[in-house]
C-alpha cells in the first residue's frame, strides 16, 4: 500500500530538486553560450568570451572589492555583539528576557528597507553621510540576530558548572572567558561569521537605500539586469556559486569528520567503561 | 546579572552589556524612533529646515490617497488611489505567494520528516541547501533569463510548436510571484520539517492503525504537530515577499507595482526621504500586524516563530 | 598541608528560604568530614559557601583560621570536585589536569610533568594525551581528582561525585577515595545522601536536615546512639514506637507505648512526656518464649530471606507491625509463618528520643 505513495513522494521530491537546480544551471550555462542575450537555447555555440570581459569589467572588480570590505567588516562586528548579546539574555529570565529577545530579534523580520531607510535618515542627523559605512551598521543591526541565535543555541549545551570548575581552580574571569566559554562557542562563532559574511554579500534592501554611491556586487549586478545585460553577468554568477559551493562542501567535510572523530572517541569510552564494569 | 558577575566579572559584564546597548540602541532603536520621526515632517529645501514650515503634520501619510486609478477585485471595477492599490496588491500577492510555497513546501517536509531513509537525508539537504548559498539576486537573475522575451522558454516552447508566437511572460504579477516563490520556498521548507520531524512516529502509525484515512492523519494528528513550523514558514516568507525589492524589480513590469518599489522611488527618485519614511513606516506596520496576527491564529510565541 | 575548617554560627538564605540555619561545626586538619542528608538539606549549600560560589547570609568560615568573607572561590585554597567532575570536554587529560596551574602560570613542561605525577597517584597511568570521552565513568573520577590535588588545595570538597557510577564501581571507589585522602592527607569534605558511603569513609559525619546540623559524630556513634529520631531513621532502619516517658532515672526510663511498657535507654534531648522509642531491626531478638524484659508476643506474618540476613515480619495483638532481622549464620532456624514467637530487645540498644529534631525554621 506504501509503495504506490513512496514512489509518488520520490517522484515530487526528483521534480521539486530539479525546480530548484535547473534555473540555476540555465543561469550557468548561459556563461558558455556564443549568443549576445544569456540564454541556453538556442544554443550557438561554446566560448570563454564572458568570462574575458568579465575579467576586464573594471567597475565589477571595485565593487567585488567594497562586498568584500563591507562583509568582513559586518562578520567582525556582527559576532562579538551576536555573542555578547546571547550570553547576557542567557543570563536573564522572566518578561525581560521575553521583551529583550522580542527586541533583538525584530530586525530579522523587519523589511531590509526599513532598515536601510531608518538607518540612513538616524545617522544623517548625526551629519554622517551616506556611504558603505552606513551599510556596514544596517546590515549589522539585522545580522547580529542570526549571530546571537546561533550562539545562544549552543549555550544551551554548554555546562556551567565548567566555568565554576575552572574559577574553583583558581582562574580570572578573563582566562574562564578565553580558555572555557569561547572554545566552547567557537563552532557557532564560526557559522556566525560565515552567515555574516554570506548574508552581507547578497544583502540588497539595506545595502541600495544606504551606499550612497558606491556600489556592492549584487547593487552592481541589480543595475546592469535593468540597464541591459549581456553573459558577463551569467559569467560571474557561474563564478560566485562554485565558490560558494566549494566553501559549503568544504564545511560540510570538516563537520562530518568531527563527528566521526568524536564518535570514534565515545565508542572508547564506552568500551572502557564495560571494561571496568566486567 | 548576578550570574554574569560571578563567572565574568565586571570588566567583562560591562563589555556584554555595552555590546548589547550599541547593538539595540544605536543600530535598531533610535534609527526606528528616528523615521517615525522623518515621517512626520514635511520635506523641504535645506534652507527651510528648523523654519516655521518645519512642523509635524501628516501631510506624507496622507499621500497614499492621491492619483486614484481604475482597480478590479473579483470583476468589480471601482476606483482605488495608486499606492493603496498598490499596497494592497503586495499584501494580496505576498499572501498568495505564502499559500503556494505552503503548499509546495509541505509534502517535501512531510517527505524529508517521515519518509526518506535517514542515509540519504545529508545528501539531500546539501542538495537543496544549494540555492540557498546562491545570493537572493541571482536566483532572480534565472528566472528574468528563463522568461526573458527571447530566453529559453519562449524559445523551447516556439521549437515544439505548442505556441507559434513568443509569449510576454514578464507582465503583470504573475512573474513576480513566480521568482518569489522560487526565492523563498525553501523558508517554508526547513520549519515545516523541523516541526514534523519532532512528531513521533507511533502517532502516525497509532492513527493508521486505528482506520484513519490518509488525508484524516495529516488532518488530526501532523498538521496540528507542525503548526509552530507553519506559523514560522509562513512569517518568513510572508514578510520576506513583501520586503522584497528586487524579485519585483526585476520580474515585474510597470503595471506590476510593488510597495517597497513606491518607496524606492520616494526615497532615491524622488529625494522625498520624509514621505520614503511614512511609506516605510507603513511597511513596518503591515508587518508589525501580520506578524501579532499569525501568532494570535496559531497560538505560538515570538520565540517559536525566531529559530 | 591541611588546614581545618570552622563553620561560625553560619546561616544561608534564598529569598524567604533558610537553607543553611546556625550552622556550627569544626573540621579539624586532615579530617574526612562528611554532610550526610537529603536533598534540599542545605548540605549542598554549605559545600559552596566553603568553595567561595555562595555568601553566608551571615556567620563566619574559617580555613586555617583565616576568614574567608569576600574571597572568590579563585582566591581560597579549596579544590571542588562536581557533581558531574565538569571535566573540561575541549582539552586533552593532562590540560584538564593540569588547568589550575596552567592559569597560575606555570610552565608546559612542568605542567606536563606534574599531570604525569598525579595520572600516576590516582592510578591511570598513559591517559594523558586522551580527551574525556574517551573515558570510563571511573577513570573521570580519577582525573577529576587529580585535577583537584594539582593545585595543592588544603582542603578538598567533593561533592556527591560517585553517584553517577554504577554500584559495584562505586564501592570501589570509596576504598580508593578514602585511600588517596590518607596518602595525600588532605582535608576531605564529603557531600552524600547515602549513608553507606558516609559511614565506610568518614572520620566524621554531619548529618543534615532542614537546614540543621542535627548531630556531628564518629560514624559508629551516629548509627549506635542518634541523638534524635531524625538521625536515627535517617541512617539505618528502626521499629519506632510512640508513648510516654514514666520515671527517669539514671539515663533510663520506663516508656508506655500501645503494645506495652519497656524499659529502655533515655536519648540526649529527650525530658517528660510524648516521645519515640526506636529499636534497630538486627536488635531485636525473636525467640518461643519470652524474654526476662521488653518482650511482646507477636505472629509471624512473613519472612523474607535476604542472602547475608532474614527478615522476619511480624504482628502484635492491637496489629502494631514490628520487624527484626536474623543474621544468617548458615544455621539459624527461619520461623514459620503464621508461628507465635516473642520479640525482645535489651533496654541498652534501643533509645527513647524526642519527636523530631527535624523542624523546619523559615519559610517553606
Amino acid at each position: 500500500m506504501h509503495k504506490k505513495r513512496d514512489f509518488l513522494f520520490h517522484l515530487y521530491m526528483a521534480l521539486f530538486l530539479a525546480y530548484l537546480l535547473i534555473p540555476l544551471m540555465i543561469m550557468g550555462g548561459a556563461s558558455f553560450n556564443d549568443s549576445k542575450l544569456p540564454t541556453v537555447y538556442p544554443w550557438k555555440g561554446w566560448t570563454w568570451q564572458w568570462f574575458i570581459d568579465l575579467w576586464h569589467d573594471g567597475r565589477i572588480w571595485y565593487a567585488f572589492r567594497n562586498t568584500l570590505l563591507v562583509a568582513v567588516a559586518v562578520a567582525a562586528i556582527a559576532v562579538p555583539i551576536g555573542a555578547a548579546a546571547a550570553i547576557l539574555i542567557n543570563s536573564l529570565t522572566g518578561r525581560i528576557r521575553s521583551v529583550l529577545y522580542g527586541v533583538m530579534i525584530a530586525p530579522i523580520l523587519a523589511p531590509g528597507a526599513v532598515i536601510g531607510i531608518s538607518t540612513l535618515l538616524f545617522w544623517n542627523k548625526l551629519n554622517v553621510g551616506s556611504g558603505l559605512h552606513l551599510s556596514v551598521l544596517g546590515q549589522v543591526s539585522y545580522i547580529a540576530a542570526f549571530v546571537m541565535l546561533l550562539v545562544l543555541a549552543r549555550l544551551q549545551s554548554f555546562d556551567q558548572s565548567l566555568e565554576e570548575a575552572a574559577l574553583d581552580l583558581g582562574a580570572s574571569h578573563g582566562q574562564v572567558m578565553r580558555r572555557i566559554l569561547l572554545p566552547h562557542l567557537y563552532p557557532a562563532l564560526g557559522a556566525g561569521a560565515a552567515i555574516a559574511f554570506f548574508q552581507s554579500i547578497e544583502n540588497f534592501n539595506i545595502t541600495l537605500f544606504t551606499r550612497g554611491n558606491s556600489d556592492t556586487l549584487t547593487v552592481y549586478v541589480f543595475s546592469k539586469v535593468r540597464s541591459g545585460i549581456t553573459p558577463t553577468i551569467n559569467a560571474l554568477a557561474l563564478l560566485l556559486i562554485l565558490f560558494t559551493l566549494g566553501l559549503a562542501l568544504w564545511y560540510e567535510l570538516a563537520r562530518r569528520r568531527r563527528a566521526r572523530l568524536e564518535a570514534a572517541r565515545e565508542a572508547e569510552g564506552r568500551r572502557a567503561e564495560d571494561a571496568e564494569l566486567a | 546579572m548576578r550570574d554574569l558577575l560571578r563567572r565574568y566579572g565586571a570588566g567583562l559584564t560591562a563589555g556584554f552589556i555595552g555590546l548589547t546597548v550599541f547593538w539595540l540602541l544605536i543600530l535598531v532603536i533610535l534609527p526606528n524612533l528616528t523615521l517615525f520621526e522623518s515621517s512626520f515632517r514635511p520635506y523641504l529645501p535645506v534652507v527651510d529646515i528648523g523654519g516655521p514650515k518645519d512642523v509635524y503634520s501628516l501631510g506624507n501619510y496622507m499621500k497614499v490617497f492621491g492619483a486614484p486609478v481604475d482597480a478590479s477585485f473579483f470583476g468589480i471595477t471601482f476606483q482605488l488611489p495608486v499606492h493603496i492599490k498598490i499596497f494592497f496588491g503586495t499584501v494580496y500577492y505576498s499572501a498568495l505567494v505564502t499559500v503556494i510555497t505552503f503548499l509546495l513546501a509541505y509534502p517535501l517536509a512531510y517527505y524529508l520528516a517521515k519518509i526518506v531513509s535517514p542515509k540519504s537525508l545529508p545528501t539531500l539537504f546539501l542538495l537543496l541547501f544549494v540555492p540557498l548559498w546562491v545570493s537572493e539576486i541571482l536566483r532572480s537573475f534565472a528566472w528574468f533569463i528563463i522568461l526573458a522575451f527571447k530566453g529559453p522558454l519562449n524559445a523551447l516552447l516556439l521549437n515544439i510548436g505548442i505556441i507559434d508566437q513568443p509569449i510576454r511572460f514578464i507582465a503583470g504579477y504573475t512573474p513576480v510571484i513566480v521568482g518569489l516563490v522560487y526565492t523563498y520556498v525553501l523558508f517554508m521548507v526547513f520549519p515545516i520539517y523541523n516541526a514534523i520531524q519532532s512528531l513521533d512516529t507511533n502517532q502516525i502509525e497509532a492513527a493508521e492503525d486505528l482506520g484513519s484515512p490518509w488525508w484524516r492523519t495529516h488532518w488530526r494528528v501532523i498538521l496540528p504537530h507542525a503548526k509552530p513550523g507553519i506559523a514560522s514558514g509562513s512569517v518568513m516568507v510572508f514578510m520576506l515577499s513583501a520586503g522584497s525589492l528586487l524579485v519585483p524589480t526585476l520580474l515585474g513590469s510597470t503595471s506590476a507595482q510593488w510597495f517597497t518599489q513606491t518607496i524606492q522611488q520616494w526615497m532615491l527618485e524622488a529625494l522625498d526621504w520624509n514621505t520614503g519614511a511614512a511609506y516605510a513606516f507603513l511597511l513596518l506596520i503591515l508587518c508589525t500586524v501580520f506578524v501579532s496576527l499569525v501568532m494570535r491564529v496559531f497560538r505560538v510565541r515570538l520565540s517559536d516563530i525566531a529559530k | 598541608m591541611s588546614a581545618g575548617i570552622d563553620l561560625d554560627d553560619v546561616c544561608c538564605d534564598f529569598g524567604n528560604f533558610r537553607a543553611v540555619d546556625h550552622v556550627n561545626v569544626s573540621i579539624r586538619p586532615g579530617e574526612f568530614f562528611s554532610f550526610l542528608g537529603p536533598s534540599g538539606c542545605g548540605k549542598t549549600t554549605i559545600l559552596r559557601m566553603i568553595s567561595g560560589f555562595t555568601e553566608p547570609s551571615s556567620g563566619a568560615i574559617r580555613i586555617g583560621g583565616k576568614d574567608m568573607k569576600g574571597q572568590r572561590p579563585n582566591q581560597r585554597p579549596t579544590a571542588l570536585i562536581f557533581q558531574n567532575l565538569a571535566l573540561f570536554p575541549l582539552m586533552p587529560i593532562w590540560q584538564n589536569i593540569s588547568f589550575g596551574l596552567e592559569v597560575r602560570g606555570v610552565d608546559k613542561a612542568t605542567r606536563r610533568k606534574r599531570a604525569e605525577e598525579l595520572l600516576a597517584l590516582v592510578d591511570l597511568p598513559g591517559a594523558a594525551d586522551k580527551m574525556v570521552s574517551q573515558l570510563s565513568g571511573g577513570q573521570k573520577q580519577r582525573v577529576a581528582i587529580a585535577r583537584a590535588l594539582a593545585v595543592e588545595p588544603s582542603v578538598m570538597l567533593l561533592d556527591e561525585p560517585l553517584s553517577a557510577l554504577d554500584l559495584k564501581l562505586r564501592q570501589h571507589m570509596r576504598a580508593e577515595l578514602r585511600a588517596i585522602q590518607k596518602r595525600t592527607g588532605v582535608t576531605f569534605i564529603y557531600i552524600t545522601h547515602d549513608q553507606g558511603e558516609a559511614l565506610a569513609m568518614s572520620d566524621r559525619v554531619g548529618v543534615m536536615s532542614h537546614g540543621r546540623l542535627q548531630q556531628v559524630a564518629n560514624p559508629r556513634d551516629i548509627y549506635n546512639n542518634p541523638v534524635n529520631g531524625f538521625v536515627a531513621s535517617f541512617v539505618g532502619e528502626n521499629n519506632i514506637l510512640p508513648g510516654d516517658i514514666q520515671n527517669v532515672a539514671e539515663g533510663m526510663a520506663s516508656f508506655a507505648t500501645p503494645i506495652g511498657t519497656f524499659r529502655a535507654r533515655l536519648g540526649e534531648g529527650a525530658q517528660g512526656g510524648r516521645a519515640k522509642l526506636y529499636i534497630r531491626p538486627e536488635h531485636m531478638l525473636l525467640s518461643p518464649q519470652p524474654g526476662a524484659e521488653n518482650s511482646v508476643p507477636v505472629t509471624v506474618a512473613d519472612v523474607a530471606f535476604e542472602g547475608n540476613f532474614i527478615a522476619v515480619q511480624a504482628v502484635t495483638e492491637n496489629g502494631t507491625h514490628l520487624t527484626a532481622e536474623l543474621r544468617n549464620d548458615g544455621a539459624a532456624t527461619v520461623p514459620a509463618t503464621g508461628s507465635r514467637m516473642h520479640m525482645t530487645f535489651d533496654a541498652q540498644r534501643s533509645a527513647i528520643l524526642p519527636d523530631s529534631g527535624a523542624q523546619p525554621v523559615g519559610g517553606a
